[in-house]
């Protein structure tokens, strides 16, 4: 064996984490659309799926051979060429995201120095899916749904960027392992509470997630930019929204949690229960809140959101300034 | 890094004459956009990732996405693509190809005459050096630039706020006498003026 070298050992190491590290978040993301559902039943007091297995968790096969099987139909009016690209966009750039994410100090794909920059690209890349998806289609509800989706996404990313300035300042890093090594004391959500409060709006925006899924609004919209979608392919704007969710909760572990600090439990077990109240949190919020209207959602933003994070990133360099004399 | 910058390069010059050749606007912006992350690629192979993160946050997901958003809202159809057909005529774009040809031919004598070897393995430059660099013999131009910005988003915002104004008042005032329809365009209207703001704002 003289080609096993420490180095082609490394190499096959990596590759077998990143392999774990996406069946995981694709797994994550398709046993979800069945956790929700149940959660959402029990919050709302009634049974979700329950028929198919031990309290329905079997359910997610029978979604699966549904969608599967289903008719892979290309309406004839569509752009054929962007129709196909659009969902391929939407799970991909989120999917790729997993990339920054620390999961224990041994386990994660990549330790880039721009981490969390290489979020914000894929997440500005993720709004073509949207668009493109929409437009694609040829259908003016998706159309409308790809307009709301682009209007609100930007307007969600200038402030979601600033949210997390205060905790890259603190930690002096954009890499997420420095981040996480600077939480060792204290978590940022204390420090930096404002910039959670933001930061979580953001990520639910984002993910086009209810209260902010106006682009999808089946009530309105008949389900906007995805109306023309059948099969997989709105299988794979299904599976990637919730993908989102996990990824946006697992960020939100990493930056503002402490990763996987904490007390007694090994690193993997905190950074999953972590992890797990923040998707459960994600799923309350829709079992809670009604769905507010359009300019609402827009104004929310602009006016509200993005003077709060300027406002603390200011009151955060100001007190960096103040505490750290090196800076001077 | 040097393949990789290669690849990326040429992805980046063939991904730009499918802008200029293309026919339909909506597919002209896609190959732009594969265009600009190729250049934020090259940049990476260069060894300036902040630099290739921000072409792809800034250009890519923010400034195309506008482009992208307006293309879709005009619904150009086939009569767009006749034009874009006339306009692709040989004789019309024949003169301004040779011409930037010499240009090219220029570029690249000055390029083999200058010795140019050895920068595609450049050091990584961090994000905390091109804050440093910024924020210290930059500090002016990034200031001036900072107020140019500004007066922007003002008169964006400005611009944007007083048509909105208008038309809320036009709704309130005359309900009863606009018919569904009008009542409807007026609705979608509304968002469509904040968007614009936005777009500026987000510049």
């Amino acid at each position: 064996m003289s080609w096993w070298t420490p180095q082609v050992e490394a190499i096959a190491f990596a590759l077998f984490q990143a392999l774990v590290i996406l069946i995981a978040a694709v797994g994550a993301g398709a046993l979800l659309t069945m956790v929700e559902r149940r959660l959402l039943g029990l919050w709302q007091d009634r049974y979700g799926p329950n028929r198919v297995g031990p309290f329905g968790v079997l359910q997610i096969l029978a979604d699966m051979l549904k969608i599967l099987f289903k008719e892979d139909w290309i309406p004839p009016f569509a752009d054929r060429t962007f129709f196909v690209l659009a969902p391929a966009i939407a799970m991909a750039s989120l999917l790729l995201s997993f990339m920054i994410i620390p999961i224990t100090p041994s386990w994660g794909v990549a330790d880039l120095h721009i981490g969390l920059l290489f979020f914000f690209a894929m997440a500005g890349i993720n709004v073509y899916a949207v668009l493109f998806g929409g437009w694609s289609s040829g259908n003016k509800y998706a159309l409308l749904g790809a307009m709301r989706a682009s209007a609100q996404t930007l307007s969600y990313e200038v402030f979601m960027g600033l949210s997390l300035m205060g905790v890259v300042a603190m930690a002096g890093s954009f890499n997420m392992r420095e981040i996480v090594a600077a939480q060792e004391t204290i978590w940022f959500i204390v420090p930096q509470f404002f910039g959670f409060c933001t930061f979580l709006v953001a990520g639910i925006a984002v993910t086009h997630r209810h209260p902010f899924d106006q682009p999808e609004a089946e009530q309105e919209l008949a389900d906007g930019y995805h109306i023309e979608y059948s099969g997989m392919k709105w299988g794979m704007f299904f599976i990637g929204e919730y993908v989102g969710i996990v990824l946006v909760s697992a960020l939100m572990v990493t930056l503002f949690l402490g990763g996987w600090h904490g007390p007694w439990l090994p690193p993997i077990v905190w950074f999953l229960l972590k992890t797990t109240v923040f998707v459960g949190f994600f799923v309350l919020l829709r079992a809670a809140l009604p769905r507010p209207r359009y300019d609402a959602v827009m104004s929310f933003g602009w006016k509200i959101c993005l003077p709060l994070t300027l406002i603390n990133l200011l009151v955060t360099g100001a007190l960096i300034l103040v505490f750290s004399p090196a800076g001077g | 890094m040097e393949i990789a910058f290669y690849l990326s390069a040429v992805v980046a010059v063939l991904a730009t004459l499918g802008v200029v050749t293309g026919r339909h606007p909506v597919h002209a912006l896609l190959y732009l956009i594969v265009s600009l992350i190729a250049v934020a690629m090259v940049f990476f192979a260069l060894g300036a990732p902040f630099a290739g993160a921000l072409e792809i946050i800034v250009y890519a997901g923010a400034i195309m996405v506008l482009f992208v958003f307006v293309v879709m809202m005009l619904n150009l159809g086939e009569a767009a693509a006749q034009q874009e057909r006339a306009w692709l005529r040989l004789s019309t774009w024949l003169g301004p190809a040779i011409l930037s040809g010499v240009l090219l031919l220029v570029l690249l004598v000055t390029l083999i005459g200058a010795d140019v070897g050895g920068r595609i393995e450049g050091e990584t430059l961090t994000a905390k050096a091109v804050g440093t660099l910024l924020f210290g013999p930059y500090l002016v131009v990034v200031e001036l630039a900072a107020m140019l910005l500004l007066a922007a988003l003002v008169a964006a915002s400005h611009l944007g706020r007083s048509e909105a104004h208008d038309e809320a008042h036009a709704v309130r005032q005359v309900p009863s006498k606009r018919t569904a329809d009008g009542r409807g365009r007026a609705a979608s209207e509304r968002p469509l003026g904040d968007d614009t703001s936005n777009e500026e704002n987000s510049r």
